[in-house]
């Protein structure tokens, strides 16, 4: 009999365990599987919270299971009536008392990491020759995309962020339009994108994104925004501080012109004279001005085409060619109201497609 | 209760509102929807001061320059006057004096238009300045603010009329003193509203 | 008036009904029409689990699903489980604490008819243009951004059915301060008034924000306004905070009848005293006051800033004290008694580890940092499914088993009623335990699709499974009700035997002048202390039979309500431009709604008596109105 029990609880057990081990999801996204130092200061809090509250679980799940099980009628008999207690003060003081106890136990990390995590007095500490010591990040949430600005270093991107390792790294969030909320679960919790105020945080990005499978981390818009909220993706890259400089520079470049007639071509359909994309979408990084569409330097470079289709020319041909298909609400306009009313023939597609992914810092 | 019995001012209880277990539950049920009042005015009060001043870049209009204070002043007078007049009239309810709560109740329902009057004055002015409604998140919150307020005295002043026409000819009793009683109620809550709004919204806005 | 005894045709039914001041015949529009809601709202639901089946899915587009997701939430919330909660609290308060009637009848009526026609027209919105989309919460620059007239339906529908819940709120306020039976002492009522009475104080005060801040946003919507609007200096966190000091205590409004419930039916099937009632009513009274206290806890991610999010983390955790002692006494309420696991009981018995997973996730939230992780992800919808669903509905559920006889005179089937339970039980843990893990995986709440490549599908179609579990089980209770209703086994004044408060003293269903003779209380629980005692009678009473006053039923509010409905319609299309009829149906409702507020107002309506004799016949024949 006790054997069996045993077995069972083992059983359980094991069982637990590994729903929770094919709960923990991918590495590019899981709050469970942390990559930085507020998300694993997150994650603590989760396991503290989560063994206090398991013993609270375990008590009553205790008492509750002896309660049904020793005073069922039939075993207390159909006529029997129980004594009438109306309470017990000592009682009613140890279940005040212990619960506030494992509060206090909660409280404590819970006030210290809430300062510590809105701690951005360094943000603007000045190394000697005038330049923060610290990256800064202005984000803007715009629908259903994300630009990213690096002031100190005069450059813009969007859709990827591109973040040194091991250092602490600031945010400044504000939204253009709508409400948005900016997180990236696997390095730390979210702050909302308000469009009346200036957010501000940090975090750090402590594992290269290259180690991962898909090469980024993945990040979520997480306030709902609007018909394409759920496809309000960005991606990370997350590098060594070389290969980061090195990535500013590139940035900072002027935009290499188009190679092969096919990409002139593209270039020139994007250009003024052209379906005059470029008025919307700038192709050089090393601009600070808030762009209407996405900028598109690092294109060629990026992970996804309009955040989260794969990566590859016939899904940037067709988002060109219908953008509401694949992002309900989204302000660019569709290629044939730019073109007279005439829908982009094939070979013009082609071109577009081969101009933009063309464009890459990162060769 | 029986609403033809004739009471004479010896008979007439001390607390004709609350004689009756309806006068009770009304007494009680007026003074539970005035703390809802009250949480209404506050969350008006709290965006009102969040929105102070707030508006597009190069707004014209502030707080400190726009108010006209010895309107309100005047204005204030009048409605604390009036709430003053509606005491007298229930003074006279109690006492079974039918004719004399009439007429302090009409004293009080003739201040009460002439505040509403100023008020709208007041408001025309500002719009003719070209402080309208829409301008910015600031005309809106005081508007609305001050405006509710507007509302609320001109329900209390119809309540008032509605209630010395209807028994002008049958007077008081058991059924219609509870009546009285609460719209008088009704209106020394929007008298101390009142109070309140001229300490935030207009002295503390002319002080800056 | 003889209005005893008399068989009546469908439409006098229903003229009855819609004119009906008694607070039985109120209770089960309330039950009927949140029901009907309840399960358009679980349909809505089981539309999402579809959507969310499969990775991709392309079942709704992104803007139906938010369409959807939002009637969910706001019918769920206001037009199902508030209701259905009204329904009991009409049905059982006054006879648990011995009144005639709730302290106004009328009003009662006018409550019920604004919610109903704030209802409907927050429904209709489906046919006229499209429902609301900015989600329950409404947050403000999304509203604003809101195409069509889907927000405007919300807010005007969501003022008129928060009147209705307003008025509700001051009735049963007043009705249990005026109206308790001689020895009813505060600290002798019954826990389900107790919870009743603390929610109604947190309507009182939690209503009037929400309608302050649904006028802020029609008046942006529709006369240019700017509370919101950002660019005019507005600021969209007036409407977070506005929305969030109704919506932390309107949690509580819905979980303390819950709780209230279960309360009743802890003592009654254990046989056993409420352990602990003293504790349990503070425990009550102090969640109640917390709850105003703790709604920026809502808004951790919104940037308050480390003081207001570690004093509201704080205050948040303190909630959990009540909560805890709520849990306790219960336990030891079953603990040394004599259990009978009738339906209402497994019910009872299953909320305690629901509610418990809830709660502690719930405390998990209160930190505010691992919020920033958990907020806005399936964590959160887990979280408040657990509480809403484990505690709330099952509440629900096991009220209308409870509370059935007493109602409607006879007992829903209890075979039947297992298999609900099972199917309920399961499918609701399947649904929403998985859904803690979806979160900490990274998945943010109402997203229309999800990509393959995220590691969510399965946990995702594990949930929609476990959707379709519940929705069986809702559906073999209709069944139990309409076979129930077919049977028609009438019962007597007890039918679980073990009834311990006034409303088990009385017959199933209560004539519709409730106790004949007002009931004389002698202390906590008192039916079980006379059945104790070996009185045969039941009770003893405070008076002799005499003739009893009635109100008259009225049809006034269901017109004034009707008119705030038509003038609402008048609302939504005059500021169109091109639609000059409009304006005339505005002026047109709001002429019928004041129009018959002052007919109301200057119309005496002093009631009717029913006399001793009628009285007396009416024993002897054991008769009520219309049954």
């Amino acid at each position: 009999m006790m054997k069996g029990i045993k077995k069972w609880r083992l059983f359980a057990l094991m069982t637990t365990l590994l729903v929770f081990l094919a709960g923990c999801g991918r590495e590019e996204i899981s709050t469970l599987i942390p990559a930085g130092k507020v998300a694993q200061d997150q994650f603590n809090l989760l396991i503290l919270s989560s063994i206090v509250m398991l013993f609270v679980i375990i008590v009553v799940s205790i008492i509750f299971v002896l309660a049904i099980v020793k005073f069922r009628r039939s075993k207390m008999g159909e006529d029997m009536i129980p004594e009438q207690v109306e309470g017990s003060a000592r009682l009613e003081f140890i279940w005040t008392a212990v619960p506030i106890v494992l509060l206090l136990i909660l409280a404590v990390p819970t006030v210290y990491s809430t300062f510590d995590l809105a701690d951005v007095t360094s943000m603007d500490v000045q190394a000697e020759d005038g330049n923060s010591t610290h990256l800064t990040v202005n984000v803007t949430g715009k629908l259903y995309w994300w630009e990213f600005e690096y002031p100190e270093q005069g450059i813009t991107t969007a859709q990827e962020l591109v973040v040194p390792t091991d250092e602490r790294v600031y945010f400044n969030l504000i939204s253009a339009d709508i409400k948005h909320s900016f997180w990236i679960p696997s390095i730390g919790g979210k702050l909302d994108v308000n469009p009346e105020n200036v957010n501000t945080f940090y975090l750090e990005f402590d594992q290269e994104s290259s180690e991962l499978e898909d090469g980024v981390f993945y990040g979520k818009c997480a306030e709902l925004c609007g018909p394409s909220h759920a496809l309000m993706d960005f991606k990370v890259k997350s590098v060594d501080r070389e290969e980061f400089d090195q990535w500013v520079t590139a940035m900072q470049a002027e935009p290499t012109p188009a190679e092969g007639a096919l990409a002139q071509q593209g270039e020139e359909l994007f250009g003024q004279d052209g379906l005059a994309c470029i008025s919307c979408h700038a192709t050089s990084g090393a601009v600070t001005a808030s762009g209407v569409g996405p900028n598109m330097a690092t294109f060629g470079d990026r992970n996804r085409v309009a955040g989260y289709l794969e990566h590859n020319e016939e899904n940037l041909k067709n988002w060109i060619a219908d953008p509401q298909e694949y992002k309900p609400g989204n302000l660019m306009p569709d290629a044939a109201s730019l073109n007279g009313g005439n829908e982009l023939t094939d070979q013009e597609l082609d071109a577009l497609a081969a101009y933009l992914m063309g464009l890459s810092v990162e060769e | 209760m029986d609403i033809n019995q004739k009471y004479t001012p010896q008979s007439w209880p001390e607390h004709p509102e609350t004689a009756t277990m309806e006068g009770k539950n009304k007494f009680i049920g007026f003074w539970l929807l005035l703390a809802a009042e009250t949480v209404t005015f506050a969350s008006l009060f709290a965006t009102y001061l969040a929105l102070k001043d707030k508006g597009p870049s190069g707004m014209e209009f502030s707080a400190a320059g726009l108010y006209e204070l010895p309107l309100v002043f005047a204005m204030t007078m009048i409605l604390l006057t009036s709430s003053l007049t509606s005491v007298y009239a229930m003074y006279h309810m109690k006492n079974h004096n039918f004719k004399a709560m009439q007429a302090w109740l009409g004293i009080t329902v003739l201040l009460g238009a002439t505040f509403l009057g100023l008020e709208i004055y007041e408001f025309n002015h500002y719009v003719h300045l070209g402080f309208g409604y829409t301008n910015s998140a600031f005309s809106s919150a005081f508007y609305t603010l001050v405006g509710t307020h507007g509302a609320h005295v001109l329900f209390g002043l119809s309540w008032f009329i509605a209630l010395m026409l209807r028994n002008a000819k049958r007077g008081l009793n058991m059924y219609n003193a509870p009546k009285f009683y609460l719209a008088s109620l009704y209106w020394h809550f929007i008298d101390v509203v009142w109070v309140f709004i001229f300490t935030v919204v207009y002295l503390m806005g002319v002080i800056g | 008036m003889s209005s005893i005894a008399q068989k009546k045709g469908f439409g006098a039914t229903i003229w009855d009904f819609m004119t009906t001041v008694d607070h039985k015949k109120i209770a089960i529009l309330y039950l009927i029409s949140g029901g009907i809601f309840f399960l358009i709202g679980g349909l809505e639901a089981m539309l999402i689990r579809v959507q969310l089946a499969k990775a991709g899915n392309d079942f709704l587009s992104a803007g139906t699903y938010n369409e959807i997701i939002t009637m969910h939430g706001t019918t769920m919330i206001f037009l199902a489980a508030m209701p259905i909660l009204l329904a009991f609290m009409n049905a059982i308060m006054p006879l648990q604490i011995g009144a005639r009637d709730v302290a106004f009848p009328f009003l009662n009526s006018l409550g019920f008819w604004l919610f109903f026609f704030g209802g409907i027209f927050l429904n209709l919105s489906w046919f006229m243009g499209g429902a609301p989309d900015a989600g329950w919460t409404n947050y403000a620059s999304l509203a604003l951004a809101s195409e069509g007239k889907g927000i405007d339906f919300y807010s005007l529908g969501l003022t008129i059915s928060g009147f209705g819940t307003l008025i509700a709120g001051i009735n049963f306020l007043v009705t249990i301060i005026n109206m308790r039976a001689p020895g009813m002492t505060y600290m002798r009522m019954p826990l389900f008034t107790w919870t009743t009475f603390v929610a109604s104080a947190l309507i009182l005060l939690a209503f009037p924000p929400l309608t302050v801040g649904l006028f802020f946003m029609v008046f942006d919507r529709m006369f240019d306004a700017n509370f919101f609007a950002v660019e005019m200096g507005g600021n969209t966190i007036i409407w977070e905070h506005l929305f969030w000091i109704f919506g932390h205590p309107e949690v509580y409004i819905l979980i303390l009848p819950a709780f209230g419930i279960f309360s009743e039916i802890f003592a009654i099937f254990s046989r056993k005293r409420l352990f602990g009632y003293t504790a349990l009513v503070f425990a009550t009274i102090l969640i109640g006051f917390y709850g105003f206290m703790v709604w920026a806890h809502h808004m951790f991610t919104v940037g308050l800033g480390p003081t207001a999010n570690a004093v509201f983390a704080l205050a948040t955790m303190i909630i959990a004290v009540p909560t805890g002692i709520k849990i306790f006494n219960w336990l030891l309420t079953i603990w040394g008694g004599n259990i009978s696991f009738s339906v209402p009981m497994i019910y009872a018995v299953a909320f305690i580890p629901s509610f418990v997973a809830g709660g502690v996730t719930g405390v998990m939230q209160a930190i505010a940092p691992l919020d920033y992780q958990l907020h806005d992800s399936y964590f959160i919808v887990a979280h408040f499914h657990y509480v809403i669903v484990g505690g709330v509905v099952l509440a629900i559920l096991a009220g209308t088993h409870l509370y059935w006889p007493k109602m409607f005179g006879t007992m829903l089937s209890e075979k039947l009623g297992k298999w609900t339970f099972w199917f309920f039980f399961i499918g609701f843990h399947l649904t929403f335990f998985i859904q803690h893990f979806l979160g900490l995986m990274g998945m943010p709440r109402r997203v229309y699709t999800f990509g393959a490549d995220q590691g969510w599908d399965l946990f995702n179609a594990i949930s929609s499974v476990g959707a379709l579990f519940m929705a069986i089980g809702v559906i073999i209770l209709l069944v139990n009700v309409v076979l129930t209703s077919i049977k028609n086994e009438r019962v007597g004044n007890d039918p679980w035997g073990d009834g311990r408060t006034l409303e088990w003293a009385i017959a199933s269903p209560p004539p519709f002048y409730n106790f004949a003779q007002t009931p004389l209380v002698r202390g906590l629980d008192s039916v079980w202390i006379e059945k104790m005692d070996g009185n045969k009678k039941g009770m003893i009473f405070a008076e002799p039979l005499g003739d009893i006053h009635m109100p008259n039923g009225s049809i006034i509010p269901f017109v004034i309500s009707l008119g705030m409905f038509i003038a609402s319609f008048g609302a939504l299309y005059f500021l169109d431009g091109d639609k000059p009829w409009a304006l005339a149906v505005l002026i047109i409702g709001l002429g019928i709604t004041f129009g018959s507020m002052l007919l109301r107002s200057l119309k005496d309506d002093l009631g009717f008596h029913i006399t001793k004799a009628e009285l007396l016949e009416d024993a002897k024949g054991g008769n009520t109105d219309g049954h």
